[in-house]
């Protein structure tokens, strides 16, 4: 029963994987494109990490995985913050269809 | 289990391609970020699959070599301006 359950929580975290990488594809923009992957990647990897846990139990191999959750919660956000403001400084455009520039107006 | 860590890595090659395709260097740099923490993942599959529980120390220490990789990349993208 439990098995089951660690399963299917890696099999949604598997899905959020692949479904941010489908965006990073299909998207137009780099603010748009660095949105979706980090939400989505993050989610999805902290999935399987808990996914892990559940399946192995108290072993190192769980309880390792299930301390790369908080970790991978910390750090992805801070990472996806610091290259949206790189990119910005850097000159990269809005898509053309994109209605507010929220930054600029705020400087 | 296989088809899921198959599936992750089909995710991986996505990721190259946005790598190697992406216009600018923001966006290589996005697919390179998100590409380590996929790898975080594989590695966790692949050390529950094949029973060696090293695997997941190696996935510990890709989440903080890619996190200061990423915070490094995205200061020199700051330090240096298109416009000026």
């Amino acid at each position: 029963m439990i098995d089951i359950a660690g399963i299917i929580i890696i099999c949604v975290g598997v899905a959020f994987d692949l479904f941010g990488c489908i965006g990073l594809i299909r998207l137009p923009d780099v603010y748009n494109r660095l949105q979706a992957a980090t939400k989505c990647v993050t989610l999805g990897t902290c999935g399987i990490m808990f996914g892990i846990f559940v399946l192995s139990g108290f072993n190192s191999l769980g309880i390792k995985s299930l301390i790369c959750i908080p970790f991978i919660l910390l750090t992805s956000p801070t990472a996806a913050h610091a290259l949206a403001r790189g990119a910005y400084i850097f000159g990269v455009r809005l898509w053309d269809k994109s209605r507010m520039d929220e930054y600029k107006a705020n400087k | 289990m296989i088809i899921l860590l198959v599936i992750l890595i089909i995710s991986c090659f996505l990721c190259l391609y946005r790598a190697g395709k992406g216009p600018t260097v923001p966006d290589r740099m996005v697919a390179i970020d998100i590409l380590g923490i996929l790898a975080v993942g594989v590695c966790a599959i692949l050390g529950y699959i094949l029973n060696l529980h090293f695997f997941i120390d190696i996935a510990l220490a890709w989440i903080f070599i890619g996190f200061i990789g990423t915070i490094a990349l995205a200061k020199y993208l700051e330090g240096r301006s298109l416009n000026d």
